[in-house]
């Protein structure tokens, strides 16, 4: 682990009335890297995924995104909005939100928002039709189209999002996380519900954009398959803790893993996390 | 402190009336989830139905004054009832599944066939009654030849309130109903697997809340001798204000927010102005709504992400 | 749920005779105890203030008959059309060549519009009922940002067309400041004040926000009614000038335009101009809306009445968004609301009610949420059924609701339920109600 980390989380502390959800967590995320945040149902991911990108205001702990010019955001003290504008950490959902009644291309420029925001003058120059604002709506277009390419969905640019197959809404929103342009993309279950063959797609897609783009990626999922192929570090937690992290094939091995997820049978774990590798 | 005092006596007796039409919005939105609109205007035809079968009980001789307002009870509880049963059966019932927008506005358009259905049928002019029950207590006389009064009306109005809660409450927690009502509430699809017949239940709820409505209109009726066929808006909205206030979905909270609806009325009415008290009520429901959104006694919503 | 009602319908279907007339029979006992106090008694406040009554049992009875004739023939069209048949009785090819031919309706609408003064030059009645139907349209489009973009339900929407009346009669008797500086002005302090409705209701969703924007315009209709010294409380303000034509008046004076351009002086002439000024605004209306649909903050819009919590994860302001739809949906009312009082002259709490918030919400709702085409035929269904009342003026509400709960039950979704895209690669398609969420408000 060399260099500074894009995300480190610093004992981080989530607390529901009397419920702890997470307790103490502290991990980090490589810059250009994917890391993935695994464990059994209940242990606490997608409540941490909900204070690093803003929907939860954590009870203790810290959040710190450092961004490539060398600028830190504190994600703890920023809210909702401020998160994805700001720190540019944008975010996908474990049950897919897409606006399902714009087409695909809508739902692509809806993300570049604070950007033709701007260029629109806040609407004012946009109004009276200036060519700046007209010049960055054709950029911002010409992105969507790019990404639409990406994830293979040029030809249904003007479809409703709502009409699209599952396996298509998913990376499509995927794509609207990456028009926000972020720094890190923090991707909820994007596996879940996925065929083989869309898993495998899933799989390259996000490899070439941490490789292609150098984007950092944190993840949640429950496919090992993927996990295992694609992550350069994993994060283990089941209660609201964190039992494991390393390399792939560090936390395979790893018996307190394999306990977690199985209970105390070590062989059928095992069998599993072989089945997933 | 007499004057106070009276206001207080004032404000529960008014509040009872309100926390009677609140459990009516509060059932309802458990259930279903929507506004009742029209529960104001019912609460409206319950006034008329008690004004007319009193007419009508005196006109065939009744004398016995407490056998009367019985009958006058009864007669327009059920009456009434069937009003609720009708509202829900054609104008809600159709859009159970739709669009959310669509039974709010159907809501609107029933109020608005409500209220003019009765001035059509009543004329537009407020109908008087005298005084029915009179007399009453002074409890406490002033230095200043101010008294503190309660009234026998006042008497009544409380404790039909407290008589109707109880059994209501005894009908929610106790009886095959109640269980199967809480069941809709919580989900209707399962309610409706494991046996709940889900639109009897929901016609039973509005039934329920229609006769409650009906009781607050007779006592509205008694307690100011008059209705009009206007009076349901207001009237709906304050109950409504209430409903919010002691927490939607919550059946003390309706009552609790009735009181507190009925007092703040009272008091602001009685120290402030009277012209603003209305302005007053509906100030406090944008209030509470902003700084608590669930009421006193509603449960917090958490945002599922 | 759904399968257990199916099931009901299928069995309702089949069904004979005798099932038909148990049903009606039970309708008409049903109706008999509903209509037999409210109806068989009349009750009359008497001149010394006794009540009394009197029995109207030929009424009663006309009416448990007419349900009786009623449910038979509701029972015998369900059948004949079917379970859905609200939803069949407008086919979907209908729907598609409809929204099809709305490329065409809507410029043929409007050059209409633009010569009905050239038609009906003559007929004061139709000049008026035009202006009545534009105004009304354009309250439509302007709430229809707020409800049909942005998915805000807002019931208090009138409260802006009160505070751009009020402003511009306030401001016109008081300062003698004329229509053209006053519109802006009216504009912009109802913007204002829909910002300020929109601040506190940010976090509410759904009925919540429809009671506080109810209770918000009645508020407003409240305090203009007991303000006395400002507003001249239930009496209104009279007296308010007419409009100019640019600083020239519309009158019969020397000054007047019909005297500067050397032709005889007509009344006409003020109520051609009022109905061009009223079209005017509107189409502002329209444009401004159609441009903004397009630009980043009305995708945002309707970007916010799709998903809320997507919009967040996206960067989304969602304050400002709401509050500027807010602010730009109370705008066009106080701008209607200014054109309002300049044409009335005289304006008072009474034409603030509840009652036309619903209206404008229900041509909105009726329209197709969103629609502009659909909001316009809206409005001239509605206003123009409403005026085929007119002389029944106590059975206009009435007939009023009855259309709306109909309504609701036989579109829930409006006239026209598509969707235009914003923007388009290839080819725009319409997108079915059926995916457009409809928001949280």
């Amino acid at each position: 682990m060399s260099g500074e980390p894009i995300l480190s989380v610093d004992r981080l502390t989530m607390r529901f009335g009397g419920i702890i959800a997470v307790q103490d967590l502290s991990f980090a995320a490589e810059r250009k890297k994917i890391t993935a945040l695994i464990g059994p149902n209940g242990a606490g991911k997608t409540t941490v995924f909900n204070c690093i990108t803003g929907f939860y205001k954590p009870t203790g702990g810290a959040i710190r995104l450092n961004h490539d010019d060398g600028r830190q955001s504190a994600l703890e003290r920023l809210n909702d909005f401020r998160i994805a504008k700001q720190a540019k950490v944008a975010r996908t959902f474990q049950n897919i939100r897409l606006f399902p009644g714009m087409t695909a291309l809508e739902n692509l420029m809806v993300a570049q928002h604070n950007t033709l925001m701007r260029a629109s003058g806040f609407t004012f120059l946009g109004l009276i039709g200036v060519p700046t604002y007209r010049d960055a709506e054709k950029r911002a277009i010409a992105l969507a189209s790019d990404w639409l390419k990406r994830i293979n969905l040029l030809d249904r640019a003007d479809d409703a999002a709502g009409n699209l197959a599952y396996g298509d809404q998913r990376r499509l929103e995927i794509a609207r996380a990456m028009c926000t342009e972020p720094a890190l993309l923090c991707l909820d279950e994007p596996a879940a519900g996925l065929n083989a063959r869309e898993s495998a797609a899933l799989s390259e897609l996000l490899q070439s954009i941490r490789g292609e783009l150098g984007t950092s990626i944190l993840l949640i999922e429950h496919d090992m398959s993927v996990v295992m192929e694609i992550s350069d570090h994993i994060v283990v937690m089941d209660h609201g803790v964190k039992i494991a992290q390393g390399t792939p094939r560090e936390v395979r091995d790893d018996p307190k893993v394999i306990a977690a997820y199985l209970g105390t049978d070590e062989e059928e774990a095992a069998a599993v996390m072989e089945g997933g590798s | 402190m007499d004057y106070f005092a009276q206001q207080l006596i004032n404000g529960l007796v008014l509040g009872s009336i309100y926390g009677l039409i609140a459990i009516g919005y509060t059932m309802v939105y458990g259930i279903v989830g929507m506004i009742n609109f029209a529960h104001g205007d019912i609460f409206m035809i319950g006034g008329f139905i008690a004004l007319i079968s009193f007419l009508l009980l005196v006109s065939l001789g009744l004398t016995a004054i407490p056998l009367i307002l019985l009958l006058v009870l009864l007669v327009a509880m059920a009456v009434t009832a069937l009003y609720g049963w009708t509202v829900e059966r054609i104008a809600y019932r159709p859009l159970r599944h739709s669009f959310r927008l669509a039974p709010m506005l159907s809501a609107i358009g029933m109020s608005f066939v409500l209220t003019n259905y009765s001035q059509v049928a009543q004329g537009a002019r407020v109908k008087p009654v005298p005084p029915i029950i009179t007399g009453g207590y002074t409890l406490h006389e002033g230095a200043e030849g101010f008294a503190v009064r309660l009234s026998n009306m006042q008497i009544m109005v409380v404790s039909v309130t407290i008589v109707l809660l109880a059994m209501f409450t005894w009908l929610v927690s106790r009886t095959r109903l109640g269980r199967d009502m809480r069941a809709c509430e919580q989900d209707q699809t399962m309610a409706a697997l494991l046996g709940v017949d889900v639109d009897r239940t929901i016609s039973m709820t509005f039934v329920i809340g229609a006769a409650l409505a009906s009781v607050a209109g007779m006592m509205y009726l008694l307690y100011y001798g008059q209705v009009d066929f206007f009076m349901g808006f207001v009237a709906g909205i304050k109950a409504f204000t209430a409903a919010v206030l002691g927490g939607i979905g919550s059946l003390p909270g309706a009552v609790l927010g009735g009181l507190a609806i009925g007092l703040i009325e009272t008091f602001w009415s009685a120290y402030f102005s009277v012209e603003y008290k209305d302005v007053a009520a509906f100030s406090i429901l944008i209030i509470v709504l902003i700084f608590m959104p669930t009421g006193l006694l509603g449960r917090p919503e958490v945002e599922k992400v | 749920m759904t399968a257990l009602s199916t099931e009901t319908t299928q069995a309702s279907r089949t069904a004979a005779i005798p099932f038909i007339l148990k049903k009606a029979f039970l309708s008409a006992c049903v109706a008999l105890v509903l209509f037999s106090l409210m109806i068989g008694i009349r009750t009359e406040a008497g001149p010394d203030g006794q009540l009394t009554w009197w029995t109207r049992l030929g009424d009663l009875a006309s009416i448990v008959g007419l349900v009786f004739g009623g449910s038979i023939v509701v029972e015998l069209l369900r059948q004949w059309i079917g379970p859905t048949g609200a939803e069949k009785l407008v086919p979907a090819p209908v729907q598609r060549s409809l929204s099809l031919a709305g490329r065409f309706l809507g410029p043929a609408l409007l050059v209409f519009t633009l010569l009905v003064p050239v038609i009906f030059y003559n007929q004061r009645y139709i000049l008026d009922l035009a202006i009545l139907v534009l105004t009304y349209v354009m309250l439509g489009w302007g709430l229809n940002v707020v409800v049909g973009l942005a998915g805000l339900l807002d019931l208090g929407y009138v409260a802006f067309y009160a505070v751009g009346a009020y402003s511009y009669a306030l401001l016109a008797t008081n300062f003698g400041w004329s229509f053209w500086v006053c519109l802006p002005l009216a504009g912009m302090l109802a913007a204002i004040w829909g910002a300020m409705l929109g601040f506190p209701v940010l976090r509410l969703r759904g009925d919540y926000l429809a009671i506080v924007t109810l209770a918000f315009g009645e508020i407003i209709r409240l305090v203009i009614l007991n303000w006395q010294d400002l507003t001249g409380g239930p009496n209104g303000v009279s007296g308010i000038p007419r409009p100019s034509f640019f600083g020239i008046p519309l009158d019969n004076s020397d000054d007047g335009l019909a005297a500067k351009l050397g032709i005889e002086y007509s009344p006409t002439h003020r109520i051609v101009f009022l109905f061009y000024l009223i079209l005017a605004l509107a189409l502002l209306t329209n444009w401004v809306t159609i441009r903004l649909r397009r630009l980043p903050i009305g995708r945002a819009w309707e970007a916010l009445r799709e998903d809320e919590v997507a919009c967040r994860a996206l960067g989304i302001n969602t304050t400002t968004t709401k509050l500027t739809a807010f602010a730009t949906g109370a705008m066009f009312g106080g701008f209607a609301g200014a054109f309002f009082a300049t044409r009335q002259g005289f304006i008072s709490p009474e034409s603030f009610t509840f009652q036309e918030s619903a209206l404008v919400l229900a041509i909105v709702v009726l329209g197709g949420m969103g629609s502009q085409l659909g909001v316009a035929l809206a409005a001239l269904t509605m206003i123009g059924g409403f005026e085929l009342f007119r002389g029944l003026e106590t059975y206009r509400m009435l007939v009023f609701g009855m259309a709306m709960v109909l309504i609701m039950i036989w579109r829930p979704r409006g006239i026209i339920g598509h969707r235009a895209p914003t923007v388009y690669l290839t080819k725009a398609q319409a997108i079915s109600s059926d995916l457009v969420k409809e928001g949280h408000g």
